[in-house]
């Protein structure tokens, strides 16, 4: 691929380097302002929710956890939730990180978790949702 | 202070240039304490998110694992941290919908800032109290 250098202020080596704007920053600010929007109706629903079930015995929970209603806003919860958090730590590691290879890490290690959390609370209501 | 920079001393090795503020010295402005805070119950937050994974699984699993579950969270320490949570909730929620009104470009100027700000303190610790009120009467 050629690349016209006279229409980019870019060096060569900068561009081979991987340096500069990948383009994803406007669909990451996109993202974290609708995630932001749909948790404000999901976030106060879901705390309201939970005050209804303080000191509830596991049944009762496990009732609300398996009506259609609860359990489809509890995973829109969750989904939203887990992606607006994985967003949220990038953007608090890409600011105070300022080292490669450990930005990268911590970024990897911080998406893997974030997976794992969301497949795990995802299956929970699932699994008590589907009757298991 | 004019009267004393005439004395000390000038030339190479000597830094007189202006120092940016140190944080630790440098007293925040309420804007600049509104903004790192949502940052700080941002981060706070996800690490909540550990109880509410701990919540679902444990009642997926069954009564042993929900019972150490409930133990904890009725535990003073347990209190304490749903608390902590409770508060760090509402002021992320509410400081994001003042970000996402300065974001759909309105209340940008320093009085509204400071305006929404007070607006978002005393939601917060009214939303707090009020969800802890209502949590207990449920409780009990």
């Amino acid at each position: 691929m050629t690349v016209d250098n006279a229409r980019t202020l870019r060096t060569p080596l900068a561009r081979v380097r991987g340096l500069g704007s990948a383009h994803h920053g406007a669909g990451a600010w996109w993202t974290m302002r609708l995630t932001s929007l749909a948790l404000v109706p999901l976030g106060a629903w879901f705390v309201v929710s939970v005050i209804s079930l303080a000191g509830a015995p596991l049944s009762e929970v496990r009732a609300w956890l398996g009506s259609p209603i609860q359990a489809t806003l509890l995973l829109l919860t969750l989904a939203v939730t887990f992606h607006h958090s994985h967003h949220g730590v990038q953007e608090i590691v890409e600011d105070y990180i300022h080292v490669k290879g450990v930005k990268m890490a911590v970024l990897i290690a911080s998406g893997f978790v974030h997976v794992l959390l969301a497949a795990l609370s995802l299956f929970s209501v699932l699994k008590i949702a589907f009757g298991g | 202070m004019t009267g004393t920079s005439k004395v000390q001393p000038t030339g190479p090795g000597v830094d007189r240039r202006p120092l940016s503020p140190h944080l630790s010295i440098y007293r925040l402005p309420l804007l600049a304490l509104m903004s790192i805070s949502h940052r700080i119950t941002g981060a706070s937050l996800v690490a909540g998110q550990l109880l509410l994974v701990w919540w679902l699984v444990a009642a997926a699993t069954g009564a042993g694992a929900y019972d150490t579950f409930s133990g904890f969270v009725g535990s003073p320490i347990g209190l304490l941290v749903l608390f902590g949570w409770s508060a760090a909730f509402w002021y992320h929620l509410l400081n994001g919908v003042r970000h996402l009104m300065w974001d759909a470009g309105s209340g940008i100027d320093l009085q509204s800032a400071y305006s929404s700000a007070y607006g978002v303190i005393i939601a917060t610790a009214a939303m707090t109290v009020l969800s802890w009120v209502a949590g207990l009467v449920v409780w009990f």
